[in-house]
């Protein structure tokens, strides 16, 4: 609840700066957002979870910013060379095949189970090199060891360390509403994506 | 064998000289264990901790509600615990008359038992820490191959109720610490790093897909079966359940040097 009031204050700040004259639009954007975000959140919403992440482009972000969209998340860790690579592709194959009109309603979201070796920088590299930097819908996050593990509660996703450079995990792909609360999960690779688009497709809609 | 444990000693006094002992915990030595999960290729090292010496009491928790309401049933979101949370306490936080406040603190979610931890300033243990200290017996720090250790664990898992048991009623392992066996089981830190879906049938196949990297639960010694069991509970946890045979413990790092 803090965190919705500190939003809600942040967000009327920004509608104070947005109110130009210019930028007429821009208020009635400003004024819905505000409708939004000072609802309470449902309880089994991930956007309760208080914790800081930083993004590919070293910003902060909460996760509650991404509310208001539909969010594809997935656990990795970039020097995998194991099954990330594919859980990648699935998560690039199930982009390309929602229509273009709904993806602007949804966000691809890859959270990194090894935060220390997982910079910034290194977020930014793989997204380069795996072609995920062409639109503003990839990101990717950073937190603490104990948020990591927080998160990874919460959507089941089991990790472990088992060598300096290697973790077993799950491979979970995770669709959740608008509202952050979790609507579909598929385990396993290369799986048929099918559902999981059907899910991103029907959410988007609403 | 003994030269080890003349080490130890020295080790001990040396660290309790250093940073003292907090109160109500015991030191764990280092070592390393091959846990279940791995092969022998796979030694994992455990650096010594602190860690509490009985599992948080029923009386304990009802003090960190007072303190910290949210955490009452009638206030914790629904993320964080599922409807079987604090079953012997009623909405305000105060233990129901017939629950005993001297037994281990069990119907506590993950998120729950993580944030009392963190409330006194420590952590839950990491699962590698608590089952290196979990393998002692009175007298000896690995006790694993002990055919008594075991029977021991096993005649615990067919004992109905022993949750609601007073802690310290078992016994005090190598370590000085009460009840890893015996009483409930544990959170860990890290129990989602346990690689058993909800599906256990299909990992036994080792069906790799699932997993990143090879090492999901390919168990190193099947002769722990005790330790099995854990695995296999712990893997079918999530972090909101509430569990009537699970409670907790808190463990410390030692201060950096």
């Amino acid at each position: 609840m803090k965190t919705l009031i500190k939003i809600g204050v942040l967000l009327t700040v920004a509608f104070l700066y947005a109110c130009t004259p210019e930028s007429g639009d821009m208020n009635a954007e400003k004024v819905e957002a505000i409708r939004i975000e000072t609802e309470e959140l449902p309880e089994l919403s991930i956007y309760n979870l208080p914790a800081k992440w930083t993004n590919q482009d070293g910003e902060e972000i909460e996760l509650i910013d991404l509310r208001g969209d539909v969010v594809v998340m997935v656990m990795i860790y970039t020097t995998c060379r194991a099954a990330c690579p594919r859980l990648v592709a699935d998560m690039r194959n199930i982009h390309k095949n929602v229509p273009e009109e709904n993806n602007k309603n949804v966000k691809y979201v890859l959270v990194s189970i090894d935060p220390e070796v997982d910079t910034p920088e290194m977020l930014k590299a793989f997204s380069i090199e795996n072609q995920m930097n062409d639109t503003d819908q990839w990101t990717f996050l950073r937190g603490t060891e104990s948020d990591t593990r927080e998160f990874a509660a919460v959507l089941a996703v089991s990790y472990k360390q088992i060598s300096p450079i290697d973790f077993s995990h799950s491979n979970i792909i995770s669709v959740f509403d608008q509202e952050g609360v979790l609507a579909h999960q598929k385990e396993g690779l290369g799986v048929d994506s099918k559902e999981t688009i059907a899910a991103i497709i029907e959410l988007s809609n609403n | 064998m003994f030269s080890r444990l003349i080490f130890f000693i020295a080790f001990s006094l040396t660290q309790l000289l250093v940073f003292g002992q907090p109160e109500n915990m015991a030191l764990i030595g280092s070592g390393t264990y091959v846990p279940l999960y791995g092969d022998d290729s796979i030694r994992v090292e455990v650096q010594s901790f602190h860690m509490d010496i009985y599992p948080v009491t029923n009386a304990e928790f009802e003090v960190f509600l007072k303190e910290s309401p949210e955490w009452n049933k009638d206030r914790v979101i629904a993320l964080y615990a599922d409807k079987n949370y604090l079953g012997q306490f009623n909405e305000k936080g105060d233990l129901l008359p017939d629950a005993n406040p001297n037994a281990p603190a069990t119907n506590v979610s993950w998120f729950a038992a993580k944030k009392y931890c963190e409330f006194q300033g420590k952590r839950l243990p990491s699962l590698d820490e608590w089952e290196f200290a979990a393998m002692a017996d009175e007298t000896t720090p690995d006790a694993r191959t002990k055919s008594t250790y075991n029977e021991f664990i096993l005649s615990w898992y067919e004992t109905p109720r022993t949750f609601s048991k007073d802690i310290g009623s078992t016994f005090k392992n190598y370590w000085g610490i009460y009840d890893m066996h015996g009483l409930v089981w544990e959170w860990t830190l890290d129990f989602n790093s346990v690689l058993i879906s909800g599906e256990s049938r299909k990992d036994m196949d080792k069906d790799n897909n699932l997993f990143c990297g090879a090492a999901a639960i390919g168990a190193s010694d099947l002769m722990n079966y005790a330790a099995f069991m854990r695995y296999a509970f712990r893997g079918s946890m999530k972090a909101r359940y509430s569990v009537r045979n699970l409670g907790f413990r808190c463990a410390q790092s030692l201060p950096d040097n």
